[in-house]
């Protein structure tokens, strides 16, 4: 009886601490990709203001240009008494040098926060940069902006025990009595006129290039490159890992060196992925020179290394898995062994090896070391056609973490690096789901 | 034992796995257009000697022979014979019915696409006809293009049978084809074997002494790898002349 019990309780702990890692690692998982997704899809669906929709019209030609011409009139209506109350108090600095000295530094500050909120003042030379050529096109950041023309960044050092707080103090206070003190108000209250922000669903994030360092458009370049590098990488390895498999598994006989190849393989997986990216610049750029720099080609090579082991292994395993019974039935019927591999052992090992191609390909897909060294540039053109091998190529990975370390506005743009997460775990998932469901369905027509 | 139109030939013959014999020393001839069933108790070398007809035994790793199989004034084991010729001539069905994951139609049609180049039509012709020897046609006839393993156990052994027959062999090996099987599918099996007995040489290795009363004209009795009787089957059953025969054929080893 005392037995018994025990192994009762012994049974409900296990399931117990078994639902208890599955509910940890959803719980993980939910952790980590709740804020991607939730924040990535900021970047293909935001309140966009009507500098993103004059934006989209002038770069890509899409919408009606009447309606938004029209809106621009009533927009820079609204814009105007803040404008005139600048364009006054512009004069009096020009006036008065005691105000110059109060305030000229301080209203330098203001009037920048404005050119960054709406685009350039009516009397500004046209400017150079194209994220100077427009204001906000995204409601949330034009709060940012406008927070920071309102407000003035101070710091206070009342207390000597304490390094110095930073504060924000209503800018106002030090304007009123001058005619830039209505300004205020209107940028306070006005704004949704200035602006005049409406949902949006930008889908066109996926496939439109990028503008000035990604400060506009999506993030085509990106995502081309992904696939391309992906697809080179299956195009590069998947024969020569079918290839490898079907000996290792069909005509290989087990000896020394066969053990040899296996740990050769088994180490192969275990190389961190930089080396691998080292190894694919001085071998296929410096040394067999494929192209003259990066280029998709050297980095789908590259990756097609890396993932070699994996594509091997799953093969093999799937190539192994298939039943004797269908070899001798074959070798039976007079089949030769190539012939028995084509016709038989490969359509039944299929479902193993789709599913070890694909997983591999999601691995290719995210990478970012090995095409550091390869493949990847901060910025560039979306991949042309004729010279899509020889071209290097912006990728997502790598400019993910680019755009978030080492882009000259990190802040501004935060909505394309969680927009840029979001669609490649998106990829990825996406691939996985394919081989999940190629595998039912290529196994259902095998069972029959 | 003398045979007036032997089919194979065997002398001295001996297969080995490494070092241990399987199979010692044997010497037969098997009848053209007989059945000729094997028995002996398990591990006795019955497969192995089957399979070395058609020189299956070649996949094992480690598995030799030594002594002379002649058929058809060749050596089986020749080194210079074309082995996917040979198995082209002796077909082989096997314990458990193993059709390949496709269609019906494509597993009959297998061994014919990979000898010779058939029109569709010749194609069908030969699926069709082989499914009929094999007794199957009938049942299969509507559901050609359905996987063959949604076909019942006994359907899937004949779809094997018919699927040997496709590349008109002259000897079928079979390998306790029915051991997998009910008894009414077995009963169908051995229905079958008795209608292509004359077409083809059969040579039947079964565990299962009343089916190899039933369907064979002569009956070999290994043990311990020796051939140790080989004689018409009534002969055998009834008068045998060894001792180690009768004591197996009256259970009191095997």
């Amino acid at each position: 009886m005392r037995s018994f019990s025990s192994r009762h309780l012994l049974d409900h702990a296990f399931s117990g601490l078994s639902y208890l890692s599955i509910g940890f690692m959803v719980a993980a998982l939910l952790v980590i990709l709740g804020p991607i997704a939730i924040r990535g899809i900021g970047a293909y669906c935001f309140r966009g203001t009507i500098e993103f929709r004059l934006f989209v019209l002038e770069r890509f030609h899409r919408g009606s240009a009447e309606r938004i011409g029209e809106e621009l009139q009533v927009a820079r209506r609204a814009r105007e008494p803040l404008y005139e109350a600048m364009r006054a108090f512009e004069a009096d600095l020009e006036n008065d040098p005691a105000l110059r000295r109060k305030l000229g530094g301080d209203y330098r500050q203001f009037q920048t926060a404005v050119r960054e909120l709406l685009g350039p003042l009516p009397w500004d030379p046209a400017p150079l940069l194209m994220r100077q050529q427009y204001g906000q096109t995204r409601w949330d950041r034009a709060l940012i902006k406008q927070r920071k023309a309102l407000y003035r960044e101070e710091w206070d050092y009342s207390d000597p025990s304490r390094m110095g707080v930073q504060v924000w103090r209503p800018r106002r206070v030090h304007y009123q009595g001058t005619r830039l003190e209505p300004a205020f108000d209107q940028l306070e209250h006005r704004l949704a006129e200035m602006l005049r922000p409406r949902w949006t669903f930008y889908g066109r994030f996926l496939t439109d290039p990028s503008f000035d360092a990604h400060f506009f458009g999506g993030i085509w370049a990106e995502v081309l490159g992904t696939l391309c590098l992906t697809l080179g990488a299956m195009l590069f390895g998947v024969p020569v890992g079918l290839l490898s498999a079907i000996y290792l598994a069909e005509y290989a006989t087990e000896g020394r060196l066969m053990h040899l190849l296996r740990i050769f393989i088994n180490t192969l997986s275990g190389v961190p992925s930089i080396v691998f990216g080292l190894f694919g610049m001085a071998f296929f750029i410096h040394t067999l020179g494929v192209t003259d720099s990066k280029s998709v080609l050297a980095g789908s090579l590259t990756l097609a290394l890396l993932i070699l082991p994996t594509l091997i292994r799953a093969s093999e395993e799937a190539i192994r898995a298939v039943p004797a019974a269908y070899r001798e039935a074959a070798f039976s019927l007079g089949a030769s062994r190539w012939h028995t591999v084509t016709t038989v052992i490969l359509p039944a090992a299929l479902p193993g090896i789709l599913t070890g191609t694909v997983i591999s390909l999601g691995r290719a897909a995210g990478e970012t070391a090995p095409i550091i060294f390869t493949a990847a540039v901060s910025l560039g053109e979306p991949l042309a056609w004729r010279r899509l091998l020889t071209m290097p190529t912006p990728a997502l990975p790598w400019n993910l973490y680019n755009l978030s370390t080492e882009h000259a506005a990190v802040d501004e743009i935060r909505h394309v690096q969680y927009g840029m997460a979001l669609t490649l775990v998106a990829l990825v998932l996406a691939l996985n789901l394919a081989a999940i469901l190629l595998r039912a369905r290529v196994s259902r027509k095998l069972r029959g | 034992m003398k045979s007036s139109n032997p089919h194979v030939v065997a002398r001295q013959f001996s297969i080995y796995y490494h070092r241990q014999p399987a199979v010692k020393n044997v010497s037969f001839a098997i009848e053209r257009g007989a059945v000729t069933a094997i028995i002996g108790p398990s591990g006795c070398g019955k497969s192995t000697l089957l399979r070395a007809v058609n020189r299956m035994n070649d996949l094992i790793p480690g598995c030799r022979a030594e002594g002379e199989l002649i058929f058809d004034e060749e050596n089986i084991y020749d080194p210079a014979i074309d082995v996917v010729a040979l198995r082209r001539r002796i077909g082989m069905v096997f314990q458990k019915p193993n059709p390949f994951p496709k269609s019906v139609f494509d597993n009959v049609a297998y061994g014919p696409r990979l000898h010779s180049r058939l029109s569709r039509q010749e194609l069908e012709e030969r699926v069709e006809q082989s499914l009929r020897r094999a007794a199957l046609w009938d049942e299969v006839k509507d559901r050609l293009r359905q996987n063959a393993l949604a076909l019942s156990g006994g359907q899937q052994q004949r779809l094997c049978i018919a699927r040997a027959l496709a590349v008109n062999p002259e000897i079928l090996l079979m390998d306790e084809p029915t051991s997998a099987l009910d008894p009414r599918a077995t009963g169908r099996i051995e229905d079958l074997i008795a209608e292509l007995r004359g077409a083809y040489t059969i040579l039947i290795v079964t565990h299962n002494m009343q089916q190899a009363s039933r369907v064979s004209d002569y009956t070999a009795f290994l043990y311990e790898g020796e051939l140790i009787e080989w004689g018409p089957t009534r002969d055998l059953f009834t008068r045998p002349k060894e001792k180690r025969t009768e004591d197996y054929l009256t259970g009191r080893f095997g």
